[in-house]
């Protein structure tokens, strides 16, 4: 069930768009939904969101797969999106890379036991001038190095 | 320098509406409410400032904001593409958080020009501090009444709102923006018919870089003819450019069109550590690399850039010194744009894995003799053979690095390591 709270968010967004056209709203309303569900989409959560916008399941499945922001496997409460692009890897991305993998004891792709970060190597994320940079949730972090990126990890709870 | 999009920079709470209007922003656009200034006097000015679309391409937006069939009935859109995601490139963000009502005054314009009375502006979904300055301008602007229905009773009528994207650096190709704003997987169309006929929801649409709107309300400000005079011929006004890699102070620099090379280096502090510079991209991951000797003498213009072999695109302006190796950035590349790759396209669905994976097998070691032209004649096989600029943005760079640098991909082949590294 899509919580009401969540429905309002999408809302929001299907306002945004003509009559008839709320499909458009379709990428914000994933997003939600996942944010609710643990981070995750499931085949369930795919089907109620194309049933609240009026689409086909396999309209939504479409798009679900297509962008890189929706995740169906489990990750952390802090994902860690390192840029490994061209901008961050002359500044050094790989070796840090392989740094907070080292210090958290897993690899990219996969989350630390107390399922608490999950880290995950990523394209440009339009930051170049702050190479080499991850992005945490929301928050954007640059000019990082070793000293900087054990600040940040360990503050996180 | 910092003339336009990044005039206000340095001011304390640069993105607000008052320090926004303080430097007489929405200017332009009251009088667009007064009746001041018609559209075909817009669209001239935009022409004589020589202003050319600032997402790759370079088409001038005066031409471009002409070609829509403003007297069409029915529904028409605007469309700001803050889609940034061509590696290198990272001017777009900073334009929305810094300045972000130069883009709503001027995408409202564009509105009025082409008689569109909804627009959206597309920001990456990575983008959450952008786009949460973008909404809070937007509220702003609301707020003092500058968007919505009949507006200062002018019977102009302006809707702005935000789309958020999901993660397909796909998405930036216009056409494929404007599937995923219907909801769609971001799958490039076949053109024609182009957006300004058949464009968002099926309805005539323009579409614009941000730093294109950005630019857009200055130039009505002061003038074409001023704008044009910060640049050089064919490419007008100034233009920001993101300075990256071994540079001592990266940063974005909004600097004169036809300013030279070495100036903008030295403005990023020189290379870093003394180092020597080896390459240089010049505008993004999709233009073809250039040697250090190519570019000494390489005027930071759309002619100049040209000349120098390469071209302006998108103003990203990567930095590479002696100690990189040119393999490993190929391959890197290679790696992004087979991720990206829609898939629609046979030559560049296939030809984008193969060319990543004849790379990666290089740096594994593993490469064949023969490997080079391989990957020269998979290039070639890609280029002007697919739906979207993306199949050519891939192969580009894999054919300038192999001729620029084609003796550090034999040595690793050969060898099994890098030239450069060892
Ligand atoms: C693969 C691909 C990615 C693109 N990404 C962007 C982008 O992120 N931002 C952008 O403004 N233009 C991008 N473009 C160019 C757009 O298709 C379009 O030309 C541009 O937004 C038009 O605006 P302008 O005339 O103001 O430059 C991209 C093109 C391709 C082929
Ligand atoms: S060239 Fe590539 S990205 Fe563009 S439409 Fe074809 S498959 Fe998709
Ligand atoms: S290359 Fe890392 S942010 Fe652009």
């Amino acid at each position: 069930m899509i919580s009401i709270k969540a429905r309002n968010q999408i809302d929001v967004w299907i306002a945004k768009y003509p009559k008839d056209r709320q499909s458009s709203a379709v990428m914000q309303a994933l997003k939600i939904v996942q944010a609710e569900n643990e981070n995750i989409l499931s085949a369930s959560t795919i089907q109620e969101v194309a049933d609240y916008l009026d689409m086909s399941g396999i309209a939504v499945q479409e798009v679900a797969t297509f962008y890189e922001n929706y995740n169906y496997k489990k990750v952390g409460k802090y994902v860690i999106r390192f840029c490994h692009n061209i901008s961050c890897m002359l500044n050094g991305a790989d070796d840090l890379i392989k740094h907070i993998e080292n210090k958290l004891g897993v690899k990219t792709g996969e989350v630390t036991l107390d399922g608490l970060i999950s880290v995950k190597k990523v394209e440009c994320l339009g930051a170049c001038v702050g190479a080499p940079m991850f992005q945490i949730n929301e928050e954007y972090f640059e000019n990082l190095t070793v000293d900087k990126i054990d600040k940040i990890v360990d503050n996180l709870k | 320098m910092n003339e336009v999009c990044f005039k206000n920079l340095t001011k304390d709470q640069c993105w607000s509406l008052k320090v926004y209007e303080d430097s007489g922003g929405y200017s332009a656009w009251r009088k667009i409410l007064k009746g001041e200034l018609t559209p075909e006097q817009i669209i001239d000015e935009l022409k004589l400032s020589g202003l050319r679309g600032r997402g790759g391409a370079g088409f001038p937006t005066g031409l471009k904001w002409s070609f829509m069939p403003r007297h069409s009935n029915g529904q028409k859109y605007v469309v700001c593409n803050s889609d940034e995601g061509e590696p290198g490139t990272c001017k777009d963000r900073d334009i929305l958080r810094f300045n972000p009502h130069a883009v709503i005054e001027g995408m409202a314009i564009g509105g009025f020009v082409m008689n569109a009375s909804v627009g959206y502006n597309y920001i990456r979904g990575e983008f959450m501090e952008p786009f949460k300055r973008f909404e809070g301008a937007l509220e702003e602007a609301y707020k003092v009444g500058l968007l919505g229905q009949n507006i200062n009773n002018s019977s102009i009528n302006f809707d702005l709102y935000t789309h958020l994207g999901a993660g397909a650096y796909i998405c930036g190709e216009e056409t494929a923006l404007l599937e995923s704003i219907e909801g769609k997987k971001g799958q490039p169309r076949f053109k024609p018919p182009f957006p300004a006929n058949v464009g968002l929801f099926g309805k005539p649409t323009t579409i614009n870089n941000t730093e294109s709107f950005a630019s857009v309300p200055e130039i009505l400000r002061c003038g074409g003819q001023w704008f044009a005079d910060i640049g050089v011929e064919n490419s007008g006004g100034c233009k920001l450019f993101s300075v990256s890699g071994h540079v001592t102070n990266p940063a974005n620099f909004e600097v004169p069109m036809g300013i030279s090379f070495k100036d903008l280096l030295d403005m990023a502090g020189g290379m870093r550590d003394g180092t020597k510079l080896k390459a240089v991209i010049p505008g993004g991951s999709s233009t073809p690399v250039l040697t250090a000797e190519t570019v000494m003498n390489m005027t930071m213009d759309y002619d100049g850039i040209e000349k120098a072999g390469s071209m302006l695109g998108a103003g990203s302006v990567i930095i590479m010194n002696e100690s990189t190796c040119m393999v490993e950035v190929l391959t890197r590349l290679a790696h992004f744009y087979y991720d990206e790759s829609c898939g629609q396209c046979t030559p560049c669905r296939e030809g984008t894995g193969w060319l990543y994976r004849v790379l990666k097998r290089i740096i594994d070691g593993n490469g064949r003799q023969g490997d080079v032209d391989l990957l020269l004649s998979i290039q070639n096989k890609i280029m002007g053979n697919t739906i979207c600029a993306l199949g050519d943005a891939a192969a580009t760079p894999v054919e300038s690095f192999l001729r620029n640098f084609r003796k550090e991909f034999e040595y690793y082949i050969k060898y099994r390591k890098s030239m450069v590294k060892g």
